[in-house]
């Protein structure tokens, strides 16, 4: 039995979401935790039939988008609230997915928060005026 | 300043009108004018997520919109009129006194053939682009601002995708 929070769908502008798998899937050979889609030139409405159909064929909860503005964000917020026990995070970086598909939990709310809070840690700045 | 932009984005507010002419433009406020979005407060409360808390969004029914349209014409601070298809954008022209239109996103559907990356017309949807020009307006397209401002019968001769 596997102990893993299920896949997640990232979703973002231009090749964003397909940029970071590949960055898991280089870190930590979990790339194939993550179902990537790109959006370039759907409309809102398209862009939701796409997040349903990978929802539905993935089974997927979670979904991670770029930027809380972004059309991927509007159309999951809509598309999850037909989808009970769904999350949606926005504004995903490396360190949140990697947190994610590390997760040892089953629970993918669980994992995604968690991954939240990491990803939301994991920002740091150094240097700047002497 | 004035409503620095008149868009046409079936997207609405999404990280191009935000971030993309938001920031370079210094926008305070966003008119957004949609029949459906104007009266369904979960729609409203989606779209003001988008936003960052020192921008306003005024969302307003067509109706409304051509009787406050001059009021933020005189605002201090910048703001972009946003529209999410032409007929409601003709409106504004006809009645609210719009003379510069960006088409900014109209995005792929059945029925619709692709014009630019970013702008996809019914032949409906062509000839409403022309009877804008034909009333005064300005059109041009334009996804960002560091893209060409690409004039009207350019895009309407152009083809992409094949």
């Amino acid at each position: 039995m596997s102990n893993a929070p299920g896949l997640a769908i990232v979703a973002g502008h231009a090749d964003f979401a397909a940029g970071l798998t590949s960055a898991v899937e280089a870190i930590t050979g979990h790339g194939d935790r993550l179902v990537p889609i790109q959006v370039r030139g759907l409309c809102g409405e398209d862009i939701q039939a796409l997040l349903r159909e990978k929802l539905k064929d993935s089974g997927a909860l979670v979904i991670f988008t770029d930027l809380q503005a972004g059309s991927c964000t509007m159309a999951a917020r809509r598309v999850l609230r037909e989808v009970p026990g769904s999350v949606l995070v926005a504004g995903v970086n490396l360190p949140m997915l990697l947190d994610f598909v590390l997760s040892s939990g089953t629970d993918p709310v669980a994992a995604a928060t968690a991954a939240a809070e990491r990803g939301r840690t994991a920002v740091s700045v150094h240097g700047g005026p002497a | 300043m004035t409503l620095v932009l008149n868009r046409i984005d079936d997207r609405l507010i999404h990280g191009q009108v935000v971030v993309g002419w938001g920031q370079p433009l210094d926008v305070h406020f966003i008119v957004l004018v949609d029949d459906a979005v104007a009266s369904s407060e979960w729609e409203q409360e989606l779209y003001r997520m988008g936003v960052p808390p020192e921008m306003e969004v005024r969302f307003l029914s067509v109706s409304d919109a051509a009787a406050h349209l001059d009021d933020y014409r005189t605002e201090p601070r910048a703001g972009i009129l946003l529209t999410g298809d032409i007929a409601t954008m003709s409106r504004l022209v006809a009645v609210a006194g719009v003379r510069d239109v960006n088409v900014g996103g109209i995005h792929h559907r059945a029925g619709r053939v692709q014009h630019l990356r970013y702008v996809f017309l019914t032949p409906d949807e062509q000839r409403a682009l022309r009877d804008l020009a034909e009333q005064g307006a300005v059109v041009t397209a334009q996804d960002v601002p560091a893209a060409r401002a690409v004039p009207l019968e350019e895009l309407l001769a152009a083809r992409e995708g094949g």
